[in-house]
């Protein structure tokens, strides 16, 4: 039978994998931005996992501001990678040093 | 029985797909790979009963997002060399893709016939409404400030967009509505009376 631990470990595999992407794809951006989709992901799947089994609705409610969080994410970290390549002509994360951070 | 089979179809899929999303070396590649563990994600929001959620992920995520993604990978010509080394060496993986998605449409209607999956530890109640009517009265109720808030995030989050990436040109000149508006006739009409053989000086 399938319980709340078969999709907690699809989660987190998810998550491990979204982290992992991050590390693994140091010098495209855009990459980097899916892992994080990726990462957010896995954090949906955990909240409607839960709200399955716990009987309770308010955990789809939250997965779905996570969803809005997610796109509103996306469209502005785009916009940022947009602008970034217009001046620079690259998206490397390497050469991000502009604000001497 | 064909839920589980179902479930670890779904479940190796997204991981297999995520496995790809962070490991391909195109980017657009990847953006497909992530295209595919949306879909997978889904099919699991689908199988335990947020439906709701599984097609808006379907249409936000693989509707808006990647399609998002997709455009500003292939804007940005990061690997153009490799982009346009052959159109056709797409097609296959393409043609896979679909299949793959169509497969599983397969069997996502065989197992809603199978009916839902048989969860263990505490049983979910026999659903009194379905998922979407039950998730509109909470979020038009109890979290409605949220809901509201979460519409707010989305405005800014688009306004932002525009303003980032909106520029000004040197090499076009364009329309000054307000300058038009404030325009007036007496500025701009003059009658004259010139005599014969004389021209007009303006």
């Amino acid at each position: 039978m399938i319980g709340l631990g078969h999709y907690l470990a699809v989660g987190a595999i998810l998550f491990v994998l979204g982290v992992f992407g991050i590390f693994l794809n140091r010098k495209n951006v855009i990459v980097i931005l899916m892992a994080i989709e990726l990462i957010l992901l896995s954090v949906n799947i955990n909240l409607v996992a839960f709200s399955a089994f716990m009987n309770d609705m308010v955990g789809q409610v939250f997965a779905m501001f996570v969803l809005t969080v997610a796109a509103a994410e996306a469209a502005v970290g785009l916009a940022i990678l947009v602008i970034y390549f217009r001046g620079r002509g690259t998206i490397a994360v390497d050469d991000i040093n502009q604000m001497k951070g | 029985m064909i839920q589980v089979f179902v479930f670890y179809l779904f479940a190796t899929l997204v991981i297999a797909s995520g496995v790809m999303t962070i490991a391909s070396r195109n980017p657009v590649h990847s953006v497909l790979w992530l295209i595919l563990a949306f879909f997978n994600a889904a099919g699991l929001f689908l199988l335990i009963g947020a439906e709701f959620l599984a097609f808006l992920l379907v249409i936000v995520y693989v509707g808006a997002v990647a399609v998002l993604f997709l455009f500003v990978v292939m804007m940005l010509d990061v690997d153009f060399a490799a982009l346009r080394a052959g159109v056709a060496r797409y097609w296959p993986f393409g043609f896979g893709l679909a299949g793959v998605i169509l497969a599983e449409l397969f069997f996502g209607a065989i197992a809603w016939n199978a009916g839902g999956i048989a969860l263990d530890g505490r049983p979910a109640p026999v659903a009194q409404q379905s998922n979407i009517v039950a998730l509109g009265e909470l979020l038009y109720t109890r979290y409605l400030f949220i809901f509201e808030a979460a519409g707010i995030v989305l405005l800014v989050a688009m306004v932002g967009a525009i303003v980032l990436t909106r520029r000004k040109r040197s090499d076009v000149r364009p329309q000054n509505i307000s300058r038009q508006v404030r325009r007036r006739p007496q500025d701009a009409v003059v009658n004259m009376q010139p005599g014969v053989g004389q021209g007009v000086e303006l």
